[in-house]
């Protein structure tokens, strides 16, 4: 037996390759007789398609070229509301939409090629903010350009407000952020009508792409096959869009009978796909003089660009912890995903819970600052408890010490002290311009897994296997993408079986090898999929035990001996799992009320600043992030996760500024998109507090999203106490600090 | 036109395009593809090779100004089996996540480690900030590099 590999930091199982440039990406990939494919995409925000002309010195009868009109099935990304074309037909909604493809064997040429095509368009007016979408300035999207809406309604928030001591409002907002992988999208195709068609790609969900090639070919689920390769990240930017990107490499595939690559470039990438959402956030809020929360009123609203792609789903998780770790009795939040003629925005870690988070985080400064009691001590007298309820009347079954993570959070973080001495030191006037310091934090939660019923719905499935040689391999579709699937899936299988943790395979996601495991998005990976590996494997074990080839007490040999006998005598053991909600969880998908999720994460993120009056650079100089995320199964991974989403939020937060002209974004390089260096980032000090879920393995909850949603708010609670500016708007540049003081 | 490269000890000759970009012949030509491209225009670092000794990013350099050169990618920072010690660092301490930009980074560090054998904090900072990791947060990356000399 070998020593318990939970908790442990066991390196990365796919570290080596990674190191040595061995680990195969798909632009790394190649095809005998590969053509290179490339999109040529809508000039105008708005508008009907005119004319469409080939021109330039151009070789043009060696092109293959797809239209809409080559599409096989049907012309539409299948995901939601499947309200998004493959290929425009004679309308383009937004800036960059893809309009036609072009492949051949050079890719240089390919790229002239694609700027020689002209597309004339009649344009047509066109909306580019929230704002002017709720005013229904132009009706873009259906009646009145709302893709979804939500009520959350507990208690009576109307009857609070006559009986409150206070009334507080506000209003925050949020700006797009590029997920910014480092490696862009890309995918390889094979297609024809005999073999079907076969993906390989970069990406997080190899059944989403399944699922909307199924629909583009018209073909039978077996004819479609997707292969994850090596993805170099995705922040749920490989979510929804590889969808897009393999559809159009196997239309090229398709009706050219070759091989065809399409890989973008960093600026086609971040023209055309995805953002995280921007967003309005409204709070009113009603407390006692002694600072008791009596009502919250929320309106939140998300910008969802051209098309709903994933919009309703992540506006379900911005409502949802838009009222944090709080016990209110009466809570309205009213939610909206608009559209607007920009490229769709999509996921992005988080998914909806980092604006709301910030706007709400903000807003309990304010307050508090009302009331006249301390940020601390007026979250301390709201927090929520086991056994009190969330907005969305949640009963917390679980233990939860708020309290406790605060005062651990402001210890490390010599939050007092400083507090104290920057109020002090801020004061004194350095002959002019000087730097100022300010400390703040942000109080909050993440929901682990799909929300209310959708773990239900996706019923995921992983399988396990064993073979001659006592190995047990993985079949699961949830793909590594930097956070360690791979090591983590292999620590739950090890310990489970108590076998050696080389003794694990993980295989390659593969929709024609692999079982429909979920998509690799909502931090549901270790929680929700890693418990199946861990009960797929048991039965493994326990066949082997019930065959009596195994006995309760074994070793690596003799398990790999019963497996090298079962085998001998059955032809293969293979066992599979299917998800089976833990028990007292109830939704109610009408009303928005119930068990939003199965476990939450809790979190308090302490941000020290320091502000330049001459530059009016703001600094993070120190980061203490300490989180409840149930049992940590593996602390490198872990703090790896927690830091590496803490440096994105600090970027959302001061650096990544999206400069929008219609529709477009005119900042789509990574000159002038700035996401933080080596250089820029301060210490990112990270702690963990254990409690074990009881239905995750090992007791781990999610961790993934969670890092994403309390910098921004800490940062900007941090400069109001640096320069006693409240700032509501984030990113905060220099040029928006510098706008509050000349 | 024909050039010839001293890539990781050994003498290749190719025939390029003048103006071709040395990553392009790296991946394409050569089929050095650990060599990565992350933004084409010298701001990531995921290109990074050494060149004659100096880091650069391969994706601003036209191949024909490099015939005769030294180059080392990062398919030649191991010997054999024998990982370098920022290798074998990055995998012991979280250094490398999705794994992108680990081969520019890796490369980055040796180089740093080789001018500054124990680089402070600022100095790590400093060494590697023409190198954009999106995962990390570059706190275990630093902590990698330090591990890596300490060794």
């Amino acid at each position: 037996m070998t020593d318990h590999p939970i908790g442990k930091p066991i390196p990365r199982k796919e570290g080596r390759k990674k190191v040595t440039g061995q680990a195969l990406y798909v632009d790394d990939l190649s095809f005998p007789e590969m053509l290179h494919g490339a999109t040529v995409r809508s000039p105008a925000a708005r508008g009907k398609i005119t004319n469409i002309s080939f021109e330039g010195d151009i070789p043009w009868d060696e092109f293959v070229i797809v239209t809409a009109a080559d599409i096989p099935g049907a012309n539409y990304v299948a995901l939601i509301l499947n309200d998004q074309p493959y290929l425009a037909d004679g309308f383009v909604n937004h800036p960059e939409e893809p309009v036609l493809l072009l492949a051949h064997k050079d890719k240089y040429l390919v790229e002239e090629a694609r700027r020689n095509v002209r597309i004339e368009i009649e344009e047509l007016p066109a909306v580019f903010s929230l704002e002017d979408s709720l005013a229904k300035k132009e009706i873009i999207w259906g009646e009145d350009n709302v893709f979804k809406k939500f009520l959350v309604d507990k208690g009576n928030v109307d009857e609070a407000w006559a009986i409150a001591d206070l009334i507080i409002e506000g209003e925050y907002e949020t700006g797009a952020q590029e997920q910014l992988y480092i490696e862009n999208n890309g995918a390889i195709a094979i297609a024809n009508a005999t073999e079907g068609v076969t993906v390989w790609g970069s990406m997080q969900c190899p059944y989403y792409v399944h699922k909307a090639l199924v629909k583009l070919f018209e073909l039978p689920d077996e004819k479609i096959r997707i292969i994850q390769t090596e993805t170099g990240g995705g922040f749920g930017g490989k979510e929804e869009y590889p969808s897009l990107i393999a559809g159009h490499a196997a239309l090229l595939a398709w009706k050219s009978g070759k091989p065809v690559k399409i890989i973008y470039d960093r600026a086609e990438d971040m023209v055309a796909t995805t953002k995280r959402h921007p967003s309005r956030t409204r709070h009113k809020t009603a407390v006692t003089k002694d600072g008791k929360l009596l009502a919250i009123e929320i309106n939140f609203v998300i910008d969802g660009g051209a098309y709903c792609t994933l919009s309703p789903v992540v506006l379900s998780r911005g409502t949802i912890h838009a009222a944090g770790p709080y016990v209110c009795p009466n809570v309205r939040i009213h939610s909206r995903a608009v559209a607007t003629n920009v490229p769709p925005h999509g996921a992005f870690r988080g998914f909806g819970a980092p604006q709301s988070i910030f706007a709400l985080e903000r807003h309990m400064d304010k307050v508090a600052h009302a009331v006249g009691v301390s940020p601390e001590e007026f979250r301390r007298r709201n927090f929520i408890h086991e056994g009190e309820t969330t907005a969305t009347s949640q009963i917390i079954r679980e233990r939860v010490e708020m309290d406790h993570l605060l005062t651990r959070a402001l210890g490390l973080s010599d939050y007092h002290a400083k507090r104290e001495r920057f109020a002090r030191e801020n004061h004194v006037s350095n002959g002019g311009f000087s730097k100022k310091r300010g400390i703040g934090f942000a109080t909050f939660m993440h929901g682990a897994g799909f929300t209310g019923s959708g773990e239900v719905y996706l019923q995921s499935v992983v399988s396990a296997e064993a073979t001659a040689e006592g190995k047990v391999r993985i079949l699961a579709a949830s793909t590594e993408i930097g956070q360690g699937t791979n090591t983590i899936f292999s620590q739950i299988a090890s310990e489970a079986l108590g076998l050696d943790f080389e003794l694990i395979e993980i295989v390659q996601p593969d929709t024609g090898h692999v079982p429909n495991s979920g998509p690799t998005v909502a931090s549901r990976t270790s929680m929700v999929v890693g418990k199946l590996v861990e009960s797929a494997v048991l039965g493994l074990r326990q066949t082997l035990v019930g065959s009596g080839l195994l006995s309760q007490e074994y070793n690596d040999g003799d398990f790999k001996k019963a497996c090298a006998e079962y085998i001998a005598k059955f032809g293969s053991l293979k066992t599979s799992s299917t998800y089976q909600p833990p028990p007292n969880v109830h939704w109610d998908d009408e009303k928005y009320q119930g068990d939003a999720y199965g476990a939450y994460a809790w979190a308090v993120y302490v941000a020290e600043v320091s502000f330049d009056e001459l530059t009016y650079e703001a600094r993070v100089e120190d980061f203490v992030a300490i989180q409840e995320v149930g049992r940590v199964l593996n602390p490198v991974l872990a703090a790896g996760q927690i830091e590496g989403g803490v440096a994105q939020a600090i970027g959302f937060t001061l650096f990544e500024n999206v400069v929008w002209k219609d529709g477009r974004m005119a900042n789509n390089q990574m000159t002038n998109y700035i996401i933080p260096t080596p250089a820029d980032i301060p210490p990112i000090r990270v702690f963990f507090e254990e409690n074990p879920y009881a239905y995750g393995p090992g007791g781990a909850k999610g961790i993934g999203e969670l890092p994403m949603d309390g910098a921004a708010p800490a940062i900007l609670n941090a400069i109001e106490n640096a320069t006693g500016v409240s700032f509501t708007t984030i990113p905060l540049m220099p040029e928006g600090l510098m706008k509050a003081f000349v | 036109m024909h050039i010839t490269l001293n890539i990781n000890g050994e003498s290749r000759t190719v025939d390029v395009f003048p103006m071709a970009r040395l990553l392009d012949v790296l991946r394409e030509q050569l089929h050095l593809t650990g060599t990565k491209e992350g933004c084409g225009e010298g701001e990531c670092g995921a290109c990074t090779v050494v060149l004659d000794g100096q880091i650069v990013n391969s994706c601003l350099v036209p191949v024909a100004q490099v015939n005769g050169s030294d180059i080392k990618t990062i398919e030649g920072v191991a010997h054999q089996d024998q990982l370098h010690a920022v290798q074998q660092a990055f995998i012991d301490h979280g250094g490398a996540q999705c794994g992108i930009c680990t081969p520019g980074m890796v490369l980055a560090a040796v180089d740093l480690l080789n001018r500054i054998p124990q680089s402070s904090e600022t100095e790590i900072r400093n060494g590697l900030a023409g190198n954009l990791c999106r995962c990390t947060g570059y706190m275990k990356i630093f902590e990698s590099v330090v591990r890596a000399y300490q060794k």
